[in-house]
């Protein structure tokens, strides 16, 4: 028999007990329709996290702050009182400590890392703290203000990113502050100008006024963290305001320092550079740090509810065991007849395991199939309504890889439940399937 | 004389061991030339059908030889039975053996597929052996919706199919009426007679047994009587 009359045999074979081989399909189908679905939000999520790190263009760029001593500060192994340091300041920058309290950078410091090897060049993060920014006469609104790192991006709603090479003062707004300003839409901000205002350490307050150059879409992981994004000038004019007062030897501290390093590193020269930066009493953290921590979860969440849905596909499998255990008992004549005329075990055996494997193929594409339409469906309704917030997220996504191992991976296991019965039709004497005395 | 088709050197057969064995062949001794047509006859229990599964390849003798155009049949494994099987006999059935919802055609072109041939030919073939026995107008009704002489007609199309040197006749006209059988048995002699293929019927039907040149009847796994060595 050739390959492919048998799989046209199989498959046409399938279909003699219509409701037995439905019921199985539905089965399988369950399985798949689960895992398409797990698999899709794994992908969708990781893919939003993935363009949000690209988006914000920091590859290259690692957050430094001083190491922590293992004592300081809560959640420490010491049980007593936190030592005062009075190097300590505020952090205000995206590490993980944020909030917290953290060992400043002091210039020297600075200097110490600009040596380190790898590393292209140090910037102090300079956390700017304004008390509310106003346009016109307007409401007066708190915000945030964070700088643009040399290669970040902005993902744009309107105009374009402030210029970090300009003296003039520019920034981007946030879409959501647009109309609580009195902004008609995000077109018409633009060359707009507003006024911030910050409070030194005399507690005089200073107001800079600032161009609006574009309006910035909100995302989790956007430069200024969902506040205002500023150019240099504008960052030196508003930290040069904030630190009047402050006695010198404290107006260099930072709490954080952005470093670059070659964009070209691969993960292990990353390493190296972050061991280097431990040596020497540093911490270094890439964006993809922080964000690969929560890769790390979802992929776990997404492992359990595979785990689910492999178990659903195990329980099918057993219903492809009866089904052909069934069949083959069904066609004990027609498959000693098959013998009688010539047809070797092997072809057999192949003929009621590839009748497995194609079932498992149904199974496995409608579930995939719908899986796909529910998942597109709820993706985009949910993108409309619950996570109207998050723009560029598509909570269930598909990646043709993936959608193409589920496939394989149901036919390989409805190809190893085949095997039972099909071996059984293979061993099958042809006399004894013919006697009917 | 030429290698006979068929010869059986003193085959033996039994089935279980020890105290359970059964001894369905005890010696059998005989040949069958090509063009023959031969009926075996027996009651029920004789050894008739067990003869038959040994002469068709179906089952290997416990002993003794069979030879199949003057080749050891016990030489033959794998491949080399399978296509032994499929090209040199035809088998039709007291039961038909039918695949109930396959149309006329595909029961009828199974053997060719089974042999690997394309699927233009098999069709071509497949039609040919149905307007040689007049079903050309049920190629494509399913099986199950056949009457009894219809299934059998199909049944013996299928047989012919792969134009085999041997048709083994399983008690053809067993479920069929008078009439119907007759027709049956009118077909198988044709073949027999026209295109010179040995025909080998089994059955405990005389009338039937009566049509054919040869007979040899079993009894309890011996061969009692051969009408040729009576008429010699």
């Amino acid at each position: 028999m050739k390959t492919l009359d048998l799989i046209g045999s199989a498959a046409s074979n399938t279909f003699r007990s219509k409701t037995r081989t439905i019921l199985t399909i539905l089965a399988i189908f369950v399985g798949a329709f689960t895992l398409t679905i797990t698999n899709g939000l794994g992908t969708g999520i990781n893919q939003y996290i993935d363009d949000t790190v690209t988006s914000i263009g920091a590859e290259d760029v690692m957050s430094v702050s001083v190491t922590p001593e293992a004592e300081s500060g809560i959640g420490g192994t010491s049980s007593g009182p936190t030592e005062f340091d009075p190097d300590a300041v505020a952090s205000g920058g995206f590490g993980p400590g944020e909030g917290g309290t953290v060992v400043a950078l002091t210039p020297d410091d600075l200097d110490t890392i600009a040596d380190i090897d790898g590393v292209l060049s140090v910037e102090a993060t300079k956390s700017i703290t304004p008390d509310w920014i106003q346009y016109g006469d307007g409401t007066q609104y708190v915000t945030s203000v964070g700088g643009l790192v040399a290669g970040q991006s902005v993902q744009l709603a309107a105009g374009a990113e402030p210029d970090a090479t300009t003296d003039a003062l520019e920034l981007n707004l946030p879409v959501s502050y647009v109309e609580a300003l009195g902004f008609a839409d995000a077109d018409a901000t633009i060359g707009e100008t507003i006024t911030i205002a910050v409070t030194d350490a005399e507690r005089t307050q200073h107001f800079v006024d600032a161009t609006i150059v574009g309006v910035a879409e909100e995302s989790i992981a956007a430069p200024g963290a969902g506040g205002l994004v500023v150019n240099s000038a504008l960052t030196d004019t508003l930290y040069d305001a904030q630190t009047i007062g402050i006695p010198a030897d404290q107006q260099d501290l930072y709490a954080q320092a952005s470093i670059r390093f070659d964009p070209a590193a691969t993960d292990t020269e990353i390493t190296t550079l972050k061991d280097n930066l431990a040596d020497a009493g540093f911490t270094g953290t890439t964006v993809a740090d922080q964000l690969g921590t929560v890769k790390t979860i979802i992929d776990a969440i997404v492992l359990v509810l595979n785990a689910f849905a492999v178990i659903a596909l195990l329980a099918a499998s057993f219903g492809i065991v009866n089904t052909l255990f069934m069949s083959v008992q069904e066609r004990t004549r027609e498959i000693g007849l098959m013998k009688a005329m010539g047809m070797g075990s092997g072809k057999v055996f192949g003929l009621f395991s590839l009748e497995a494997v194609f079932i498992g193929f149904l199974g496995s594409a409608i579930g995939v199939g719908i899986g796909m339409i529910v998942g597109t469906t709820i993706s985009s309704v949910l993108s409309g309504a619950l996570l109207a917030d998050l723009p560029g997220l598509t909570i269930i996504a598909f990646d043709p890889l993936s959608i193409t191992i589920i496939i394989l991976v149901v036919m390989a296991i409805a190809f190893l439940a085949g095997t039972l019965p099909a071996a059984r039709a293979a061993k099958a004497d042809p006399v004894e399937s013919l006697r009917y005395e | 004389m030429n290698t006979p088709i068929i010869r059986v050197t003193d085959v033996h057969k039994s089935y279980g061991r020890g105290p359970n064995r059964f001894d369905a062949l005890k010696g059998v001794t005989f040949d069958i030339n090509e063009g023959e047509s031969i009926a075996i006859i027996g009651k029920s229990g004789s050894g008739k059908s067990t003869l038959m599964h040994v002469l068709a390849l179906l089952d290997a003798p416990t002993s003794g030889t069979i030879e199949l155009e003057g080749v050891e049949t016990s030489t033959l494994h794998g491949k080399s039975l399978n296509l032994a099987r499929n090209k040199t006999f035809g088998f039709v059935f007291q039961q038909f053996f039918l695949t109930a919802n396959a149309t006329v055609l595909e029961n009828v072109m199974l053997p060719m597929k089974i042999a690997g041939i394309k699927r233009g030919e098999r069709k071509r073939r497949a039609l040919a052996a149905l307007e040689q026995l007049e079903m050309t107008d049920k190629a494509t009704n399913k099986a199950i919706n056949l009457s009894g002489g219809q299934k059998q007609r199909s049944v013996i199309a299928r047989a012919l199919v792969n134009n085999p040197r041997i048709i083994f006749a399983d008690e053809p006209t067993g479920n069929l009426d008078t009439a119907t059988g007759a027709v049956v048995e009118d077909i198988l002699f044709n073949l027999n007679r026209e295109h010179g293929i040995t025909l080998i019927v089994v059955t405990h039907d005389e009338e039937l047994a009566a049509r054919c040149d040869r007979r040899l009847y079993i009894r309890d796994g011996l061969l009692v009587n051969d009408t040729t060595e009576v008429a010699a």
